[in-house]
């Protein structure tokens, strides 16, 4: 059976055969025919309106990493797509799954430089897995089809649909079918078992074993059989920035987060474990510094679904393709019992030295100012690990992912291999509208936010449960650090003149309230957190606070330092 | 060490399909040398044959690369004895100076290239060859200053396997209908 349709609605109409429940876009010429036809969808279908497209594709993408459903965007052609690209290859990079649909100018006018065009599909190819432009109305429903299958399929990614003008307001017969497959495009490797007995010998008779978690056990929704996995062989664990909250922060096999400004033991172990054993993560250089002197010792085993990460950055010896939902357990059923509480052991020495050096410093500083790390501790006193944390890019972003507490998976929302600043507010955005029964908590910098905080605005209009807590250093504090280790204190263009941040927020219509001193601070969290709807509470912080441990660029993993190096 | 090596892919026939693979080399500052897209023996699969002068570890991060593009059915790669490859020149030279004695005659003979138009102007000539025979022709008749023009083809390549990668793999997906 098929209806009569126009183009515009046999877009609308596709999405809602998807299941798509929120669109964050942004109308304009080229893409004025789907919004004209949105209204008659409204009780199907719901447009989220921010205030920049970048706040529409964050949002989608932090509704899409908490519900683990497809984020779609919309934006008009031109400058509506070209402020998408960031949020594109942000979710590029961190895996995540989008459709993002753009207007565009007339077929007649294409290649003429007409008003507003851009070339979309050539902008986005180097940051999207895949895109297409459609020129005629019944070309619609079967590419918005491959845009979700592909989007959601193998190792996620975005994938952009541009639609000309013309094909939104022609007219179809609309039929529509879903894509479950394309003959090119092999979304899960198959796996050989021979690899995964392999595998299972060299970790059975591992005398040092390291687990290193990434994004592909919660993309994977593999996250039981990650823990029966790791339980049933006593393998200790570190995640990626990606990973967290994969595994719960309390369980016993749970060793922290690994890279750059992960935890100290996490780091170290990478040159002193017998087999490495890498689910769902990349070898990002955040994770590995320097590659020459990364794991050497060590037996690798990769298990990954997406093949071109195999042998990329890190030599395998053992590459397990496919998904780890489908690989893990085929492993875990060849394993041996082992508790291996001795090399557990090594890594709570080395805890203990980082606890006494860095985490009691954080949590309960000797100094005057506030330091991030109190804040995060406090929120984690009163949310119980069970709220979604997302972050802006910073130093926040590292105290929020080092010190949250995650009680429930797909908890934790950042960009990770991108570091986009401005992504925190609308992400949270997405993600309390993905997930409006859970407690949503943004950590964001004095910098950061300055970038995307329109989107207040449209928090405000959704009314979406966002609490934003505002880390104010009155710095560009990451960089700044960096200019205090490795620039001699030379604080070139980090320091931030800044506005009435509180006065902002009721600007938008939404409470707030800044906090200088300790003493306020826990009252302060409670009414955030007992206040009903979005609220902004702003936290004075110490201004010369640092993130460590760290693992300064090009340093290899063991050398990874506790405090400031002495000059 | 850098050698030469000849990567195939075998794609569907979609726009900007060429974009997206050569992205891939620019992104690694890898040149491409020659590159050459036609329809391959299968129905509406077209057949990319790109070659560079690379390092084996980055072909095969290229070649996982671009077999990880959705149009890509998939791709190969290869050293030069494991194929036969041959490129195609064209030369255009003046008819006068074919004429003027045996000189170019004798060139394109002990070339092996085929006169395939002779007009009062002038005379063109077929060498099909490695990239160094069709440069060596090219050179002598260089050196006489017979050249008009010159043209030179991408390569295009067989494997000497005794099986068909391509058909093996193919096989194996199953959901292709092979003999369309
Ligand atoms: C869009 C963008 N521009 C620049 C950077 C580089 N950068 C990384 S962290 C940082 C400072 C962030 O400052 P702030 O938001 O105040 O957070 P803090 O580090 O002080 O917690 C900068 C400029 C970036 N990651 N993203
Ligand atoms: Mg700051």
């Amino acid at each position: 059976m098929s209806t009569k349709l126009t183009g515009s609605q046999a877009v609308l109409q596709s999405l809602i055969e998807e299941g798509t429940e929120y669109i964050f876009g942004y109308p304009g010429g080229a893409i004025m025919p789907v919004y004209d036809a949105m209204m008659d969808y409204e009780d199907q279908i719901k447009h989220i309106l921010t205030r920049h497209e970048q706040g529409a594709i964050h949002a989608a993408q932090g509704y899409a990493r908490v519900t683990g459903k497809v984020g779609v965007c919309m934006a008009t052609s031109g400058p509506g797509a070209t402020n998408l690209i960031t949020g594109i290859a942000d979710a590029m990079i961190d895996s995540t799954p989008l459709v993002c649909i753009t207007g565009q100018v007339g077929s007649p006018l294409l290649g003429t430089d007409a008003f507003q065009e851009t070339d979309v599909v050539g902008i986005s190819m180097p940051v999207t897995k895949w895109n297409v432009l459609v020129t005629k109305p019944e070309e619609i429903p079967f590419a918005i089809a491959q845009a979700f299958f592909i989007a959601k399929t193998g190792r996620p990614g975005p994938v952009l649909v541009d639609i000309t003008k013309d094909a939104q307001f022609g007219s179809l017969d609309f039929n529509y079918k879903k894509c479950t497959n394309i003959r090119s495009y092999e979304p899960k490797p198959v796996f050989e078992p021979e690899k995964i007995e392999q595998a299972a010998q060299l970790i059975n008779a591992a005398k040092k074993p390291y687990v290193l978690l990434g994004q592909g056990v919660i993309l994977g929704n593999a996250e039981a059989e990650f823990k029966a996995f790791i339980e049933k062989a006593g393998l200790p664990t570190a995640w990626t920035i990606l990973g967290v909250s994969a595994l719960d922060s309390d369980h016993p096999l749970n060793m922290g987060m690994l890279g750059m400004h992960g935890n100290y033991s996490t780091n170290v172990m990478n040159n002193q474990c017998d087999v490495l054993i890498a689910v769902g993560m990349r070898f990002d250089d955040r994770v590995t510094g320097d590659l020459k002197r990364f794991a050497k010792q060590a037996k690798v085993i990769h298990m990954e679904i997406d093949p071109a990460e195999i042998d990329k950055n890190v030599k395998t010896d053992v590459a397990i393709l496919g998904d780890v939902k489908d690989t893990l357990p085929v492993l875990t059923r060849l394993l041996e019992k082992r508790d291996h509480a001795e090399w557990i052991a090594e890594f709570k020495k080395l805890d203990a030295i980082e606890n006494e050096k860095v985490i009691q410093k954080d949590f309960y500083p000797d100094k005057e100012g506030l330091t991030m790390g109190e804040v995060v501790r406090r929120i984690n006193e009163r949310t119980g690990g069970k709220a979604i944390i997302v972050t802006d890019v910073g130093q926040h972003q590292m105290f929020a992912s080092r010190y949250a507490k995650h009680k429930q998976t797909r908890n934790f929302v950042t960009s990770g291999g991108l570091g986009t600043m401005g992504f925190g507010l609308p992400a949270a955005h997405g993600a309390a509208m993905g997930c409006p029964d859970k407690d949503v908590i943004l950590f964001v910098g004095d910098g950061g936010f300055q970038m995307t905080i329109q989107e207040l605005g449209t928090i405000n209009q959704t009314e979406a449960n966002v609490k934003v807590v505002l880390l104010n250093n009155k710095y560009l504090g990451m960089v700044r650090q960096w200019q205090q280790l490795f620039f001699d204190r030379r604080y070139s263009q980090t320091y931030l003149m800044n506005p009435d941040f509180i006065m902002i927020a009721k600007g938008f219509g939404i409470e707030g309230k800044k906090v200088m001193h300790r003493p306020e601070l826990d009252a302060a969290i409670d009414e955030m957190l007992s206040h009903k709807g979005a609220y902004v509470l702003e936290v004075s912080i110490e201004k010369e606070d640092n993130v460590f441990p760290m693992v300064p660029t090009g340093a290899s993993v063991s050398e990874v330092i506790l405090e400031p190096p002495q000059k | 060490m850098k050698q030469t090596f000849t990567i195939t892919a075998f794609s569907e026939n979609h726009i900007g399909l060429l974009n997206r693979i050569t992205i891939i080399f620019t992104r690694r500052r890898v040149n491409i040398e020659t590159l050459t897209v036609s329809p391959s023996a299968i129905k509406g699969v077209h057949k990319f044959t790109i070659v560079v002068n690379e390092t084996r570890e980055m072909v095969e991060k290229v070649v996982k690369q671009i077999d990880k593009v959705v149009e890509v059915i998939k791709a190969f790669y290869h050293t030069d004895d494991e194929i036969i490859f041959q490129e195609i020149a064209l030369y255009k030279v003046s008819t006068d100076k074919l004429m003027e004695n045996n000189k170019v005659e004798t060139i394109v003979r002990k070339n092996a290239g085929r006169i395939v138009e002779v007009t009062p102007k002038y005379t063109v000539i077929e060498k099909m060859g490695t990239a160094d025979e069709t440069q060596e022709l090219f050179d002598e008749l260089n050196q006489l200053g017979a050249i008009l023009q010159f043209t030179r083809s991408g390569r295009i390549a067989v494997t000497r396997l005794s099986e068909e990668l391509l058909h093996n793999f193919l096989k194996k997906r199953e959901i292709w209908d092979l003999d369309n």
